[in-house]
């Protein structure tokens, strides 16, 4: 493990290879979070995390109130559900997602004219929970990683018992091009972050708080350090920008020059690592008992007229915001989430959940730089290798992937790849890569599934 | 695919966002980086060398076309790729190289060298080398002939071997030589000159090419420009052109130090013959060189040393090209040794993670 002062002198205080694509974030970075109104109904998918989906408590024609629970959670690995509207619920059914596979939700007719008042919940003193309390109480507010993963994070704070967390890091990086809701966060509501960072510490013993943020978001640096509390405890770093900043590998790498080990959790080199929105959200809900029911979406994009950061309520369908909003074209190419990792979305049915962070919007003329372009052989040029932040040969994989060496994949690493995509980006010979390494780790969960 | 625009909706997957260099950009710059050499070659030796690009060139494109065509594949000779080797090989010639030769080894080195394999990506030498090595080993003597540079007349008149008929030998050129009356021209390169008669050439001639040798190998001061503007473009490994100078640079200063009236001075070492034509636009070739960094820094090295090697101790003056050829072929098992160490690695092989 290196010193901090080793690793800034080793690395300039980031983290090795990544890339530096066009940041974007002029078209919102400097627009205040504002509220976006209800739609007239809401789906709200039962499987908006990483884990097993909610189970519904509420039939259809049912009245709800805005901060109810209408599903619970299923299991430990699982999150409530509260309503983000007062209204009455329509019918349970298939719902279109981001990701593509339709999964149960619940249809909720939000009631016109209502104060939209939240009534749920009641003012608690967090420094009175023990820790185990905490991460109840973190699991009631249906929280999860709301920087993209949607991992619940009561079950990221439960380490295994051999672990022992002494710093906790908060990701402020957002590296991801265009979004800028962490960005506005940080800056807007600097106090809940530092809640939250507290709060977490507290809840897994960690004596240490670090915010790291990029350097292209001083000011929101500047927010933070000045509601910092006195004792030291939790201090802000800036990093150079550089992408994928934001991932967990990196970033402990970047702020304290911590390497987790293959296949393991950031808990066993003694760090925690959550997003700033997620932070924000504990420091928000934790002392009211209230769940999580709107989020903070950047809409951004040349294709879209009114570009900004609104606070949406979960479940709004897609279709109301940009009708809202206005945009150009028939959004035929339309993206949820980051340029680098998000998805393309078939249907403007598709409502907003925990984990959407960002809609993307081009211009019809913008399409074709977007689209795949015309692919060339492998020219060996390693510019995948430099730009590897995992220090894998997606040049070689690549070769693999094409001979359908599924198998040989994984011994040059193919698992420890989580698909941030510069390879793909770097590859002058626009070589699919990323989606290679999807349908091959694919192949490869069939193949084991089928020895078994 | 169809037109984009006729689609309802696009589904890909991520990243959406390409950086914009593509593979047709950075063969046509190193075509761009390569034209200033190609011109002060032609004024070196005139019409002959003009007609030796112009045919190579057309030679190494129209055959790629053709076996694609012949393989029922999609011509691939857009990508620039074909043009470079036609470049590269025209350069590597002797100025007054028969023309018939020359179109044979052209054919040679893409048919042979290139698509044989595969074409772009799949090749595993330069192609441009392998057709030298065909001409090397099947025309010796035209392959040695040398013709002194800024000849007079030399944009008026070809150099008489120029033009032999297909399938015969190289007319003489003594009585051309005679005629055209350039005082103390023995027919040597300075490499030559050096091997076999000790005898050294001033730095700065070998610098800006005033000198006798193959079209593109005498302006070391061009091809270092052209490199550096691929490397400013991050076109370029500059590990390899580094480690390929340096390490000629470091061992051939060694036996200078040893001997120096047995042995050539680095710098001369290092502006001759074919080293810098080599290390910057040859052994840079992406496809025959390894895609790791540390394994550019050995590949570099191993083609530096074989090259000072073959130089000093082999039958020939010249190294360069079986150096490279030999990198070439070492690459795939350079990359393999030198795989990055992944994030994350763990020190000791755990029983179970």
């Amino acid at each position: 493990m290196l010193s901090d002062l080793q690793h800034s002198l080793l690395n300039g205080g980031s983290f090795a290879h990544g890339i530096h694509p066009p940041d974007n974030k002029h078209y919102t970075a400097g627009k205040p979070i504002t509220r976006f109104p209800f739609p007239p109904e809401l789906t709200l998918l039962l499987s908006q995390h990483f884990g097993k989906p909610s189970k519904p408590l509420v039939r259809p024609g049912q009245e709800v109130v805005r901060g109810e629970p209408i599903a619970e959670a299923d299991g430990f690995m699982s999150v409530p559900l509260h309503a983000p509207a007062t209204g009455v619920i329509r019918k349970i059914d298939w719902a279109p997602t981001q990701k593509g596979p339709r999964v149960p939700a619940i249809y909720l007719t939000v009631t016109p004219g209502d104060s939209q008042e939240i009534l749920y919940g009641a003012q608690r003193d967090i420094d009175q929970l023990s820790p185990k309390e905490i991460l109840q109480a973190i699991q009631d507010t249906g929280l999860v990683g709301l920087g993209g993963a949607a991992f619940p994070t009561h079950v990221k704070m439960s380490p295994p018992p051999e672990h022992t967390v002494d710093t906790i890091l908060i990701n402020g990086c957002e590296c991801e091009p265009y979004l800028t809701t962490d960005h506005r966060l940080m800056l807007e509501q600097p106090e809940a972050l530092v809640r939250g960072t507290q709060i977490l510490m507290r809840a897994m013993g960690a004596q240490r708080g670090v915010i790291g943020t990029e350097d292209n978001k001083r000011d929101a640096a500047e927010a933070i350090k000045r509601v910092l509390p006195s004792d030291g405890s939790v201090t802000v770093k800036v990093v150079p920008t550089k992408y994928p900043q934001g991932a967990e590998k990196m970033l402990a790498k970047a702020l304290v020059g911590r390497e987790i080990p293959s296949g393991q959790y950031p808990s066993s080199v003694g760090l925690g690592v959550f997003n700033v929105a997620t932070t924000n959200q504990i420091g928000t809900l934790l002392p009211m008992q209230r769940g999580v029911i709107e989020r903070v979406v950047t809409v951004t994009g040349p294709g879209v007229d009114k570009p900004g950061n609104y606070l949406v309520a979960l479940g709004t369908p897609l279709r109301f915001i940009l009708q809202r909003l206005g945009y150009h074209g028939s959004a035929k190419y339309l993206i949820m989430g980051g340029p680098m990792m998000g998805d393309t979305v078939s249907s403007l049915d598709v409502p907003i959940t925990k984990g959407c962070g960002g809609i993307l919007v081009p211009r019809p003329e913008d399409i074709d730089n977007l689209a795949p372009r015309r692919t060339y052989p492998c020219i060996n040029c390693g510019k995948c290798v430099e730009a590897c932040p995992m220090f894998l040969n997606p040049a070689v994989l690549g070769k693999l992937a094409v001979k359908r060496q599924h198998e040989e994949m994984l011994e040059y690493n193919l698992l420890d790849c989580f698909e941030c995509g510069c390879c793909s980006y770097v590859c002058p010979s626009s070589i699919p890569l990323v989606q290679y390494f999807r349908v091959s780790k694919a192949m490869n969960r069939e193949l084991k599934a089928a020895a078994k | 695919m169809s037109a984009s625009s006729d689609k309802p909706v696009q589904l890909h997957t991520s990243p959406h966002l390409h950086q914009p260099l593509t593979v047709e950009k950075i063969m046509r710059h190193v075509v761009y980086a390569m034209l200033p050499m190609c011109a002060w070659s032609v004024y070196q030796f005139g019409l002959s060398v003009l007609m030796l690009l112009i045919v190579c060139t057309a030679v190494c494109i129209g055959t790629e076309h053709l076996i694609c065509r012949w393989s029922g594949k999609p011509s691939t000779v857009n990508d620039w790729s074909a043009a470079i080797t036609g470049i590269l090989l025209a350069l590597i010639l002797p100025p007054g190289f028969p023309i018939w030769m020359a179109v044979v080894s052209a054919v040679f080195g893409v048919a042979v060298g290139k698509m044989f394999w595969g074409g772009l990506g799949f090749n595993v030498m330069n192609p441009a080398l392998v057709g030298r090595a065909f001409a090397q080993a099947a025309f010796t003597v035209p392959m040695t002939t040398w013709v002194p540079s800024m000849a007079p007349g030399r944009f008026t008149q070809f150099i008489p071997s120029t033009w032999t008929p297909p399938l015969m030998v190289p007319r003489p050129i003594a009585e051309w030589l005679d005629q055209i009356a350039v005082d103390g021209f023995t027919g040597a390169t300075p490499l030559a000159l050096m091997k076999y008669n000790q005898e050294s050439t001033e730095t700065l001639a070998l610098l800006t090419g005033t000198i006798t040798g193959s079209a593109g190998e005498t302006s070391a001061l061009l091809i270092l420009l052209g490199g550096l503007y691929l490397i400013v473009r991050k076109m370029m490994d500059w590990r390899i052109t580094v480690s390929i100078l340096g390490s000629a640079f470091i061992l051939s200063g060694i036996f200078y130090w040893v001997d120096p009236t047995i042995y050539p001075s680095p710098f001369f070492t290092l502006f001759t013959g074919g080293l810098m034509l080599g290390a910057v636009f040859m052994a840079t070739d992406m496809v025959g060189s390894p895609e790791t960094a540390k394994g550019a820094w050995v590949y570099g090295i191993l083609i530096g040393v074989l090259t000072v090697i073959i130089r000093l101790f082999g039958g020939l003056n010249e190294g360069v090209m079986y150096a490279i050829l030999l990198g070439n072929a070492a690459s795939p098992l350079i990359s393999k040794m030198t795989q990055p160490r992944k994030y994350g690695a763990l020190k000791k092989r755990e029983a179970k993670a």
